[in-house]
């Protein structure tokens, strides 16, 4: 590790160590905000470390989650908690792979119209197999708190942390840079492009469905309509995208000031938050087309010239 | 037999919103994800008009065509073509236009949000019976279906037939050389993309008249004219005749005989088996 390593690491355990704090604060509003941000750090920080090298938008991160909570919601009743979780890891895992060997082969429309339809699908499915067996929805009475939820979060907003910084020094990561500049050339320089692309596409399918199976007891009531709201897709999009895919810490920097705004839009004008979706999708492309993270590159650059110039 | 006929009724007025897509992402280029919007804002016309002054619907279309047809004009050469120039690839041009007319699609829902309310819309135009080969069916989806018929095909003869329409066609087979022969992609490019609007447009007032609409389903029928487009093949009129006729009636079969429910799960397993099977379109040529 070289030393500016050291020091973002440093950094990093600081900042998850003064996080894992807020539950002590006693406040339910902290609280409440901090499971907000944690969640979609862990979703939009996973959804980059795909879409950020292969610029493939995946929309279905509502289907994994929606697939999580489901898993919890069939089966806390009969297996212990913490199979759950895995069983959501492997399920969400192996969705995306079919997705991925349905998709991934092609070019990137198929896969971004196909993502785009899928919580829709899987709900359609879920919703008629309900019909069938005559019940409407699922109760998750557990024991769990939502500290609990929170730390849990944190922890595996660690792990993604963890896991991109390595795909990242990996051959797969290396792979994933070269495909996404130049698909032809990776082909061609011996890369199995369809294989690199599935296997990192199974990691925010993972992780999303984990995240679903996290927070599905805060839910205490599980419906098709809730757990598959295709808004979380959307949303997670913009946080990344707006924070900056092509690094690891930007969607973090996107996830805060759009939690805010989101809450407060919410909270005050319920009925425009479609416009503020598609003003903040106009706004990344036409004015950040590399999120905060390529506006801070661009100043440090600028200021970098300015002092060789002086 | 009247399930396949009910289907194909369908299947007509989708023919006409994938058409207005194609020639927007064959010609164009733009994978133009507020396409529902558009059928949306069309719908709501035919609506307000037929509930306002009693206008048919068919009427309609000759005021919703054109405005619909300048307005998306104006949207490709204010906001798209600044993307088309700046991209440096294909895949770069895909992912902006992506990115763009997803916020353009949410901006359009909330005005219309804003505007009409959250609520189904629908009026009662021609629900009279109409018996065809011993069945009877809604007038209004006879009618309906008629004019997309009628406008299906007079747009493959312009696109096969006119000069203009061959050098749109030009454009969606080959931009760099149509440059060469003196064909001015930039400008046809924009008319391309404002009359795939405009049938779009169309085809909303028109199915306004037999279905349900509020203000959010116009995914839906993004998503499904785009997996028409997929299934027929990019720039290619007939395939997408066919690809959405077989959607119209798959949805049907599936929708009266399994659960109505499921109609994006029936779009979906279509969708599923020509990605495995004919990635190219039902009539494309496999790439060699």
């Amino acid at each position: 590790m070289s030393g500016r390593e050291v020091q973002g690491l440093a950094v990093a355990v600081a900042l998850l160590l003064a996080a894992a704090t807020i539950p002590f604060s006693g406040s339910g509003y902290w609280l409440g905000l901090g499971v907000t941000i944690a969640m979609y750090t862990v979703l939009a920080t996973s959804w980059a470390l795909f879409s950020g090298p292969t610029h493939y938008i995946s929309l279905a991160t509502a289907a994994f989650f929606g697939l999580g909570t489901y898993v919890v919601g069939l089966g806390f009743e009969v297996l212990p908690y913490w199979s759950l979780l895995l069983i959501a890891a492997v399920a969400g895992a192996v969705l995306a792979a079919l997705v991925g060997l349905a998709t991934l082969r092609l070019s990137g429309v198929y896969f971004v119209i196909f993502t785009l339809g899928l919580a829709e699908l899987v709900r359609q499915v879920i919703t008629w197999a309900q019909n069938l067996s005559g019940q409407k929805g699922l109760y998750v009475l557990t024991q769990i708190t939502e500290a609990q939820i929170y730390w849990q979060l944190l922890g595996l907003a660690a792990l993604v942390f963890l896991a991109g910084w390595l795909i990242g020094r990996s051959r797969l990561g290396f792979a994933l840079r070269i495909i996404g500049d130049d698909e032809t050339v990776a082909a061609h320089s011996g890369i199995h492009t369809a294989r690199a692309k599935i296997l990192l596409f199974m990691v925010p399918g993972l992780v999303a469905s984990v995240t679903g199976a996290i927070l599905a007891p805060r839910y205490v009531y599980i419906e098709p309509a809730l757990a598959f709201t295709p808004i979380l897709s959307f949303q997670v999009v913009i946080m990344a995208l707006l924070g900056g895919a092509g690094r690891l810490w930007g969607p973090l920097v996107g996830v805060i000031p759009f939690t805010f705004l989101w809450e407060a839009v919410s909270s005050n004008f319920p009925n425009q938050t479609t416009l503020v979706l598609g003003l903040a999708f106009l706004l990344i492309v036409y004015a950040l087309p590399r999120g905060f993270a390529g506006l801070f590159d661009d100043l440090r650059q600028r200021a970098a010239r300015r002092e060789a110039a002086a | 037999m009247d399930i396949l006929i009910i289907g194909l009724l369908l299947g007509g007025t989708y023919a006409l919103i994938a058409l207005g897509l194609n020639l927007q992402y064959g010609v164009a280029r733009i994978m133009n994800l507020a396409n529902g919007e558009v059928l949306v804002a069309g719908g709501f016309a035919a609506f307000w008009f037929y509930t306002a002054g009693q206008v048919s619907p068919i009427l309609t279309v000759f005021l919703v065509a054109p405005a619909a047809f300048l307005l998306n004009w104006l949207i490709y050469r204010l906001m798209l073509e600044r993307l088309v120039r700046r991209a440096r690839s294909r895949g770069q041009l895909e992912v902006d236009a992506i990115l763009a007319t997803f916020g353009l699609s949410f901006v359009a829902v909330g005005v219309m949000l804003a505007i009409f309310g959250g609520d189904y819309f629908s009026y009662a135009y021609l629900a009279r019976p109409v018996e065809i080969l011993g069945e009877t069916y809604a007038q209004n989806r006879v009618v309906a279906f008629l004019a997309a018929a009628i406008l299906c095909l007079a747009l493959y003869l312009w696109l096969n037939r006119s000069r203009a329409g061959l050098s749109i066609r030009a454009i969606a087979v080959a931009p760099e050389s149509a440059r060469l022969v003196g064909i001015d992609v930039r400008s046809r490019a924009a008319i391309a993309f404002a009359l795939g609007g405009a049938v779009t447009a169309t085809g909303g007032a028109l199915v306004s008249s037999f279905l349900t609409l509020d203000a959010s389903t116009g995914v839906i029928f993004t998503l499904k004219a785009l997996i028409i487009v997929i299934m027929g093949g990019v720039g290619d009129v007939r395939g997408t005749i066919l690809a959405a006729l077989l959607l119209g009636v798959v949805e049907t079969v599936v929708a009266s005989l399994i659960d109505p429910g499921l109609t994006l799960a029936a779009a979906y397993a279509l969708f599923i088996l020509i990605l495995l099977f004919r990635p190219q379109g039902l009539f494309g040529r496999r790439p060699t």
